[in-house]
């Protein structure tokens, strides 16, 4: 496994002359495992959170394949996702949707990651186009993933090479429907089999030179 | 002096009615935005749903006191501004905990929120953060000279310090807005305005598609929740001091919404017209053409 030098654990001279040791990993991060967040006590408070999370998705803004150029004309005055409460945030920390516009290298599949756990729980995943299916078009490839479902908890997949906007919408409906029965437990998935999913992950990131979870 | 506790219970309605009606006012603008592209925009009750959501996210994470503070620190700025100026002009329930003087503490509560925000942002210890505060403090103090000076030119003009009597002498006839008898200090002050209301052409702090959003970078589920009921309450409370000042203050919540929507119709405007300004261009566009103004008001009076 190779480590960049600066994550490297060392000995480091502070400005006072006193020589302390760092590990990067360990120091700057937290190395807390992830845990299950169950949801409301009440059921009807439940209820309502999850219409108003239903009714208030915010899309990170982040795209990786082609798929990324149909989120686009969503924001234009032709589809306009904003008038269903569909809005892009600039910032995993804010968002509760991820899409995976398209084909993952696994280049990019190591950041997804990191944008997906900085999100907040419940957090759902859309997977958009056939390639994050089964590999679409790039299914030999040597350096994208096939299954999607293998890395991150998918809770959407919109079907087509590439997709239409208008699919995308009524991809957001029916995660809607999801959402409100209650079924976008995704964030809650990952944890549970958070073994397994980084098991796979750790096996197409050679590199992985980051905590188990970033918080 | 008696502490007269009736107030309290009125203060808080107060509070209640501008939370809702910032709620929906800042929904309003925003589709108002979208119309003019062409678009829909928003329902007009989005901005309580995405509130709902981010108080309901199961999980939310720290990074350190100040970090809980920067939004706290936010929300009182834009209630102590609130509730220091007299909402309703001559009514008792609706003069909340004004006082003589209160315009000095009042322009201090407009910079209060900035600053815990600037704290709190910065614990959080992202780049993004730290550059969108000095994004946001550089242009925020320099759309509140103009802002200053003319509050101070027509603190000069009534010879007070109290909102409430400024008010007062603008009663009887619209001729007696501050607006016709001192319009030099109007002018620097709505120009100055453009620049506190995050909208372009000067919005490029918070703008996303800039440095991600600027200082609340980090901010998430409950933080940003507390934010966006700042985001409500604070438009309001500065409109009710320009409205004070300026255009005569409001007898009834009536003449409250329609001058206060007015007000912020003015920034929307300008807003949908121009495009974003970098903030020197933006420092540079209020020292030259805002300051100046202040200054000659004061001269003037
Ligand atoms: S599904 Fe088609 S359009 Fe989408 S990323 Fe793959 S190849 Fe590109």
């Amino acid at each position: 496994m190779a480590m960049k030098p600066e994550l490297m654990k060392r000995m480091v001279k502070g400005p006072d002359g006193l020589e302390f040791e760092v590990e990067p990993l360990r120091d700057y991060y937290c190395e807390a495992p992830p845990t299950v967040m169950p949801a409301a006590y009440i059921k009807i408070v439940e209820d309502l959170f999850n219409w108003a999370r239903a009714e208030s998705i915010w899309i990170l803004g982040f795209g990786t394949g082609c798929g990324a150029i149909e989120m686009r004309p969503l924001m234009t005055p032709r589809f306009d996702a904003y008038r269903y409460g569909v809005q892009w945030r600039p910032t995993p920390r804010q968002a509760n949707l991820f899409i995976i516009s398209g084909y993952l290298s696994t280049k990019t599949l190591k950041r997804a990651i990191r944008a997906y756990e900085q999100m907040q729980n419940p957090k759902y995943v859309i997977g958009l186009g056939s390639c994050t299916i089964n590999g679409g078009m790039y299914w030999d490839s040597y350096n994208t993933i096939k299954r999607l479902d293998d890395y991150l908890p998918v809770d959407l997949y919109i079907a087509g090479c590439m997709p239409r906007p208008e699919a995308l919408l009524s991809g957001f409906m029916d995660l809607k429907k999801l959402i409100r029965a209650g079924k976008g437990e995704g964030a809650n998935k990952y944890v549970e089999n958070f073994d397994w999913y980084k098991a796979n992950q750790k096996r197409v990131i050679h590199d992985w030179d980051m905590p188990d979870y970033n918080w | 002096m008696s502490f007269d506790w009736m107030k309290i219970p009125y203060s808080l309605l107060t509070l209640f009615i501008v939370v809702n009606y910032g709620f929906l006012l800042n929904a309003l603008i925003q589709k108002i935005g979208a119309r003019v592209g062409r678009r829909h925009g928003i329902p007009i009750w989005q901005n309580y749903v995405d509130m709902i959501k981010n108080y309901g996210l199961r999980s939310s994470i720290t990074h350190g006191v100040m970090f809980y503070l920067g939004p706290v620190f936010r929300l009182s700025g834009g209630v102590g501004l609130l509730l220091f100026v007299p909402t309703i002009y001559g009514s008792y329930m609706f003069s909340n905990l004004s006082f003589a003087g209160d315009l000095i503490l009042a322009l201090y509560f407009v910079f209060f929120g900035t600053l815990g925000m600037a704290l709190g942002a910065g614990e959080s210890g992202h780049p993004h953060a730290a550059i969108g505060i000095t994004r946001g403090l550089s242009q925020m103090t320099a759309a509140e000279l103009p802002f200053g000076l003319a509050v101070f030119s027509v603190a000069l003009q009534y010879q007070t310090l109290s909102v409430t009597e400024i008010v007062a002498a603008q009663q009887g006839g619209i001729l007696n807005w501050t607006l016709f008898t001192n319009p030099l200090a109007v002018t620097a002050a709505m120009l100055g305005f453009l620049g506190s209301m995050m909208r372009p052409p000067f919005d490029v702090v918070l703008a996303p598609q800039e440095i991600p959003i600027g200082p609340p970078t980090e901010y998430h589920s409950s933080y940003l929740a507390l934010m966006q009921t700042n985001r409500a309450i604070f438009p309001v409370a500065k409109i009710v001091i320009y409205m004070n000042l300026f255009f005569g203050g409001a007898d009834d919540w009536l003449t409250f919404c329609f001058k206060v929507f007015l007000i912020y119709l003015w920034s929307a405007f300008v807003g949908v017209v121009f495009p974003r300004f970098r903030v020197e261009q933006s420092i540079r566009w209020f020292l030259v053409w805002a300051v100046p103004l202040g200054v000659l008001s004061i001269v003037v009076v």
